[in-house]
C-alpha cells in the first residue's frame, strides 16, 4: 500500500535533487532552468498529495496555479537567457561573471 | 462578489490600466507613447495612493479572506505606491540617454506593483505567492531591460535563477505548511501553528518560508543577488529595485510571520534575530570597499534589512510600528539618493564611479549639500531622521530582551558609517578630480532630492502622521 509517505518521500528526493542540480552545476544555464522546475515539479506532488489524501481540493487548485506560473517563469527565463546569449555568446554558468565582489 | 470586488477595486483599476495600455502601446505608436504612458502611470499611481489614504480605516477580508485590505496592507500599499510614482517619474532622461526608452517600462512597473498590492493584502498562500510572482516577474524582465547591454543581462539572469529558487523555497514551504495546518489560509494555520509542541513539518514549513523571504527582502545569507542585480540593472530601475519591491517583501514577512505564525513567535524571533545581525554587519562591512556607487547602495540596503528587521525580531506591535516606520524612512532616504545617482553624468553619459564626486561641493554646493544629509541619515549620525528610524528599532528590541542584537547593531552602524562618511570626505575634500561631473540640474531629480534631503532634517519635528499610522497598522497584525 502506498500512503502519504511515499509521495512526499518523492517529492522531497526531487527538491533535493533540484536544489543539488542548481548549486552543484557548472556547465549550462539551461540545467538551472530545469533544476528550478524540478522543484516546482516536486511542490506539485506535495500539494497534490497532501490534497488527496485531507480530502481537500484546495491543493490541486493551488497546483494549477503553480504548473501556469511555472510555464510563465520558463518563458521569460529562456527569454532572458537568449538576450544574454545575444551579448555573450556563451551560456556556461561560469561565463555568468561580469560583475563580481 | 461585487462587495468582494469592490474591496479589491485599486488592484482592479491599475491592471485594466495596464492592460489597456499594453494594447494601444502595441497596435498604436509604440516607443513614441513611452513618455506618455510614464506620467499616466505615475498620476494613477497617486491617485491610487490618495484614495488609499482617504478610504475606509476598518479591515475588509475579501474572497473567504484571501484578500485583507486592513490598516497594515493600506500603509504599505501608500508607500509602494508613492515611491513607485516618484521612481517613475525621475525615469525618463536617464532612459532617453541610454535609448531604453521602451513602452514596456511604465507597464511592467504598473504590473509588478499590482503584484505587490497583492502581496500586501494576502490572506492566504495562494495570494501571497501569485501576487509574489506576479511582482517577481515583472522585475526579471526589467532588471534585463537594456536588452544590448552584457551587464544588464546578466543582472536579469543572476536574479531570474536566484529569484526562482527562493520562489521554489518559498512555494516548498507553503506546500508543507498546507500538509500540516490542512488550509492555505492564514486564519487557519495561525490555529494550526499554536501551543507548546509544534508540529516539526509545520517547523520545517516555516524555515523554508522564512528563508524564501528573507531571499526577496535580501537578508543575509540570501543576499548573493542584490549587488550584481543594483550594479547591472540601469540606474531607474536600481532606483525601483531599492525602494517598492523592498518595501513590499518587508510588508510581506511581517503578515506571513505575525499573521500566519504569529502563536509561535518564540520558534521564529532567534531565527529573525540572526539574520538580522548577520544582515547589519554583511551589509557594514562588504561596503567598504566597493568603487561603484550602485553597488554601495545595495550593500547599504542590505544593511538596512537587517536594522528594519530587528523590528520583526522584537515579535511586538511596537517592532512591527517601529519596523514600518524605519521602512517609510529608508524609501524616502533611497529615493533622494537615487535621485542624485541619477543626476551623475560626465559629458552627458552617467556614471556611477564614486571617485567621480571628488570636490563636487566646490562644482555644485547645493547638490553635495543634499548628498551629505542624506548620506548622514543613512549612516545614522543623531540629529537625521535615519538615526531616529534605528533608534525605533532599537527601543522595540530592548523591550523585548534582544539588548545583544542591539548592541551589534549599534556597532554594524558605526563601521557601516564609514563608508558612508567616505563619500561625504570625497565631496568636501577629495582630490582635485581630472573631470568633473556635468553641472547641469534636472529639475525634476533635484526636487526629489531637496524634497528628500529636506524631509531628512525637519522630519524629526513631524513625521506628517506616519506614527499614528504605522501603530495603527501594526495594532491589526500583532494581536
Amino acid at each position: 500500500m502506498i500512503g502519504l509517505e511515499h509521495y512526499l518521500t518523492v517529492a522531497a528526493t526531487l527538491f533535493v535533487i533540484g536544489i543539488f542540480g542548481l548549486f552543484l552545476n557548472r556547465k549550462n544555464i539551461i540545467i538551472l532552468l530545469m533544476s528550478i522546475e524540478l522543484i516546482l515539479l516536486s511542490v506539485n506532488i506535495n500539494l497534490v498529495a497532501f490534497s488527496s489524501f485531507a480530502h481537500d481540493l484546495v491543493g490541486q487548485v493551488f497546483t494549477l496555479l503553480v504548473l501556469t506560473v511555472a510555464a510563465a517563469e520558463a518563458a521569460i527565463g529562456l527569454a532572458i537567457l537568449v538576450s544574454f546569449f545575444r551579448n555573450r555568446g556563451t551560456i556556461a554558468v561560469e561565463d555568468v561573471s561580469v560583475m563580481k565582489g | 462578489m461585487q462587495a468582494d470586488l469592490n474591496i479589491m477595486l485599486s488592484e482592479i483599476i491599475l491592471s485594466l490600466f495596464a492592460m489597456l495600455a499594453l494594447i494601444s502601446a502595441v497596435y498604436g505608436s509604440k516607443d513614441r507613447l513611452t513618455v506618455p504612458l510614464i506620467f499616466a502611470t505615475a498620476s494613477i499611481f497617486m491617485l491610487l495612493a490618495l484614495i488609499s489614504i482617504s478610504s475606509a480605516q476598518g479591515i475588509e477580508t475579501a474572497f473567504d479572506g484571501m484578500f485583507v485590505n486592513d490598516p497594515f496592507a493600506r500603509f504599505s500599499k501608500v508607500i509602494i505606491l508613492i515611491s513607485a510614482s516618484l521612481v517613475l517619474i525621475m525615469s525618463p532622461d536617464y532612459l532617453s540617454k541610454r535609448k531604453i526608452l521602451h513602452f514596456e517600462y511604465p507597464l511592467l512597473i504598473a504590473l509588478s506593483v499590482v503584484g505587490m498590492m497583492v502581496m500586501v493584502s494576502a490572506g492566504d498562500l495562494m495570494s501571497l505567492y501569485m501576487g509574489l510572482e506576479l511582482q517577481s516577474l515583472c522585475l526579471y524582465v526589467i532588471a534585463s531591460m537594456r536588452r544590448d547591454s552584457l551587464k544588464s543581462t546578466e543582472a536579469g539572469l543572476k536574479y531570474f535563477v536566484l529569484g526562482a529558487l527562493s520562489s521554489g523555497l518559498l512555494l516548498y514551504g507553503a506546500s508543507l505548511t498546507y500538509g500540516y495546518a490542512g488550509t492555505t489560509g492564514f486564519k487557519g494555520i495561525i490555529i494550526a501553528a499554536a501551543g507548546d509542541d509544534v508540529d516539526v513539518g509545520l517547523l520545517i514549513a516555516l524555515v523554508m518560508v522564512l528563508s524564501g523571504l528573507a531571499f526577496k527582502v535580501s537578508a543575509v545569507p540570501f543576499h548573493m543577488w542584490t549587488p550584481d542585480v543594483y550594479e547591472g540593472a540601469p540606474t531607474p530601475v536600481t532606483a525601483f529595485f531599492a525602494t517598492a519591491p523592498k518595501m513590499a517583501a518587508m510588508a510581506l514577512f511581517v503578515r506571513v510571520m505575525h499573521d500566519a505564525f504569529g502563536n509561535i513567535v518564540a520558534e521564529w524571533q532567534q531565527v529573525v534575530a540572526l539574520i538580522s545581525m548577520l544582515s547589519m554587519f554583511l551589509g557594514a562591512i562588504a561596503a567598504i570597499g566597493q568603487t561603484n556607487i550602485k553597488r554601495l547602495m545595495a550593500y547599504s540596503s542590505i544593511a538596512h534589512m537587517g536594522y528594519a528587521l530587528m523590528g520583526l525580531a522584537a515579535g511586538t506591535a511596537f517592532g512591527v510600528e517601529a519596523l514600518l516606520i524605519y521602512m517609510a524612512i529608508y524609501v524616502t532616504m533611497n529615493i533622494g539618493t537615487f535621485a542624485f545617482i541619477l543626476m551623475m553624468q560626465r559629458d552627458g553619459q552617467p556614471v556611477t564611479d564614486i571617485a567621480s564626486l571628488s570636490m563636487l561641493s566646490r562644482e555644485n554646493p547645493g547638490k553635495a549639500l543634499a548628498m551629505l544629509v542624506l548620506l548622514f541619515s543613512l549612516a545614522g549620525v543623531p540629529p537625521s531622521l535615519g538615526f531616529f528610524a534605528k533608534w525605533g528599532v532599537w527601543i522595540a528590541a530592548l523591550d523585548a530582551g534582544l539588548v545583544w542584537l542591539v548592541f551589534a547593531s549599534a556597532l554594524a552602524s558605526a563601521i557601516g558609517a564609514y563608508y558612508y562618511l567616505r563619500i561625504v570626505y570625497l565631496m568636501y575634500f577629495g582630490a582635485e578630480p581630472q573631470d568633473a561631473l556635468d553641472r547641469r540640474n534636472e529639475p525634476v531629480l533635484t526636487g526629489v532630492l531637496t524634497v528628500s534631503a529636506v524631509a531628512m532634517v525637519f522630519g524629526v519635528l513631524s513625521l506628517v502622521g506616519i506614527e499614528g499610522a504605522a501603530e495603527a497598522a501594526a495594532a491589526t497584525l500583532v494581536r
